[in-house]
């Protein structure tokens, strides 16, 4: 409890000193923007491991955009023999299907990042929208909104993924984005909710209803910008849960099948026996790209975590 | 006492609203949902008219008005029927789940409470060494771990101690024909066995949460101003630890854990797919590839139940336990 002032002021100061002047609703938001954009970004980059982080999503980012240039091979082609050992045309040998690995795990790591990006988008959209207007309208809002904060937390994610995903009439990319956004929103929005009731009642808040702002306006535009550090780390953490489920429901089968991801990848080394017929490079390489993404979130999560917590700021 | 009211309060509204949840997934897709069911099922092979039945057994009549179909839906929970399996027809679904229970009951059970014991134990040491070189080994391995993805840890696990190196059964809960299920010698020495890469599987992802909870919050709590009271009347360092520092700060471990064994019984999913273990995530992932619909609702509401009660179950532990909790505001 104690330990919650500091938290909050420190993000806040910058912010704060940019909308004090008398009339917050005159105040353009780009300078606020301007000014806070190099800031945030400045803290995550004096972090060493969120260094790290960043130069190895930036790989990532790089080999998802350039994938077709990368790929030696169509990732689609089944031309190759099926299960090839390593070789100097096939670096990473072939699937069952005969189609080679190392394109097929330069492809795949499109989907993970778009799902990662999406996922993460949508989920701290809707942890947002809900956390926020509950914790700045309080009263019955809250109490209703707070309910279904709670519910969600409390039913068990995967199987409710399973259900949504058993009666869903389309299976993919998008469903899998859909059912990441509707179940991982609750952690999120209970943070934000209990950040915004100690920011409610800040001078600024007060200035800004009295100069007759809506609820909106206020939560949007005054409170939410000195909730980056929040919002930022939330995203990371959902966007790192919705790479992880992806590889997780695609694995099951749960995505469809032919999309080319690392899930899927796992899903066919399991199918076509990989495990029998000793292809493990097959079942080895797409659980380390996935471990070396999550890896880099989770490097760029510490500097996130400075962000919010200026004790932990100079290391 | 108006703390307990409350959260039986929640318990009860959140118990409303999964049941309704429940009522509500199948109907919320377009159109006539028996109708989608029906040909979705159709598309592989052809459709008894006993599956129409359990279809329409579970759906209501089509003609119905949707409030009709929740009263009779309510209707058939109070009396425990939970409607038939399609791909074992006359089977009710509650039979399926009470036979596969105890499998995933023993397997994720015993594990979690082991991962419990062992988490919490190390979380609370680092905290208490923290800065030290045991502190940085366990939260550096934790994180480390956290990165992988945990299915992929199994898969590898099954790949080289089952394929590579022959020395653990690959699937199933037990032995061949001579074996019977039941209290003897031969079946437990065959379950064990089997059981053992699964659960290896389990306890190498499990505890990674409970280090780094326990650890956060003791860290937190070994800076308040009571401990250093304590420290100041010159009391053993022992006692600190334990009665001051790690007693306080299991306290939200303790609801983590009670909704932890909530969710054992929606089992693993992903590892008992992987295993081919006989327990209920196994069931689930069989149901959800024979879209065996009635099953797939019945395993979804009896997990969400679970989780309610245990979540019931760690309110009144925390009441008890946190006097604070009793007394102050909710959180």
């Amino acid at each position: 409890m104690s330990d919650s002032t500091p938290q909050t002021s420190a993000p806040a100061g910058p912010i704060v000193a940019g909308l004090t002047p008398a009339q917050p609703e005159s105040v353009p938001a780009h300078p606020v923007r301007a000014r806070w954009v190099p800031l945030w970004f400045a803290v995550l980059w004096a972090n060493g491991k969120a260094r790290v982080g960043i130069v190895m999503l930036v790989g990532f980012v790089a080999v998802a955009v350039f994938a077709p240039v990368i790929e030696p091979h169509d990732p689609q082609s089944q031309s190759f023999d099926a299960s090839l050992g390593v070789s100097g045309s096939n670096l990473l040998g072939t699937t069952a299907q005969g189609q080679d690995i190392l394109s097929l795990l330069i492809r795949g790591t499109r989907t993970s990042l778009i799902v990662g990006l999406l996922g993460g988008v949508f989920s701290t959209l809707i942890a947002m929208l809900i956390g926020m207007v509950a914790g700045y309208l309080q009263g019955w809002v809250d109490e209703i909104l707070s309910f279904f904060i709670n519910l969600a937390l409390v039913i068990p994610v995967l199987p409710l993924m399973v259900t949504i995903a058993a009666y869903s009439p389309v299976r993919g990319i998008s469903l899998i984005i859909f059912i990441i956004a509707i179940t991982g929103w609750a952690w999120g929005a209970r943070l934000k909710r209990s950040q915004i009731i100690t920011l409610r009642t800040r001078d600024y808040v007060t200035a800004a209803r009295f100069a007759g702002d809506g609820a909106i306006r206020i939560i949007f535009r005054e409170i939410m910008p000195n909730m980056t550090s929040l919002v930022v780390a939330g995203f990371m953490g959902s966007a790192t849960a919705a790479i992880a489920a992806e590889a997780g429901l695609e694995f099951l089968g749960l995505g469809d099948p032919t999309t080319i991801s690392w899930g899927t990848m796992l899903f066919w080394a399991e199918q076509g026996s990989a495990m029998l017929t000793g292809a493990w490079i097959w079942l080895l390489a797409p659980g380390i790209a996935l471990a070396l993404l999550i890896t880099s979130l989770t490097l760029i999560n510490f500097g996130v975590d400075a962000l919010s917590n200026p004790h932990l700021r100079g290391d | 006492m108006a703390y307990f009211l409350r959260r039986l309060a929640f318990f009860v509204l959140t118990l409303w609203a999964a049941v309704t949840l429940n009522f509500l997934l199948p109907r919320l897709q377009p159109g006539d949902p028996a109708r989608s069911i029906l040909s979705r099922l159709g598309q592989n092979r052809s459709i008894t008219p006993e599956q129409v039945k359990a279809i329409r057994l579970m759906l209501g009549i089509p003609n119905e008005n949707l409030l009709l179909q929740y009263w009779h839906y309510l209707g058939s929970l109070a009396h425990g029927n939970f409607g038939l399996s399609y791909s074992n027809f006359p089977a009710p679904v509650s039979h399926l789940i009470l036979q596969k229970l105890p499998w995933t009951l023993v397997l994720v059970g015993v594990t979690q409470i082991i991962a419990f014991v062992v988490g919490t134990v190390l979380g609370a040491f680092a905290a208490w060494r923290r800065n030290s070189r045991f502190d940085s080994v366990v939260s550096l391995t934790s994180t480390f771990i956290g990165t992988l993805p945990f299915f992929w840890i199994a898969l590898l696990l099954l790949y080289v101690f089952s394929f590579v190196l022959g020395w653990l059964p690959n699937t199933g809960g037990y032995g061949g024909p001579p074996i019977q299920p039941g209290l003897n010698t031969l079946f437990l020495e065959s379950a064990i066995y089997h059981s053992v890469l699964p659960a290896v599987a389990i306890l190498i992802t499990a505890p990674i949460g409970w280090i780094m909870g326990m650890r956060n919050t003791m860290v937190q709590t070994l800076g308040e101003d009571y401990i250093r009271l304590a420290w100041a009347k010159g009391l053993r360092s022992r006692r600190i630890a334990l009665r001051y520092g790690a007693r306080n700060a299991i306290l939200p471990s303790v609801t983590g854990f009670a909704i932890a064994l909530g969710a054992i019984l929606g089992g693993q999913l992903l590892i008992e797919q992987i295993f081919n273990y006989p327990g209920l995530g196994n069931l689930m992932f069989q149901a959800l590839s024979d879209r065996d619909y009635p099953l797939i609702q019945a395993l979804f509401l009896f997990n969400t139940v679970c989780v309610l009660l245990a979540n019931l179950l760690a309110d009144v532990l925390y009441g008890v336990l946190d006097p604070r909790v009793r007394r102050g505001g909710s959180s």
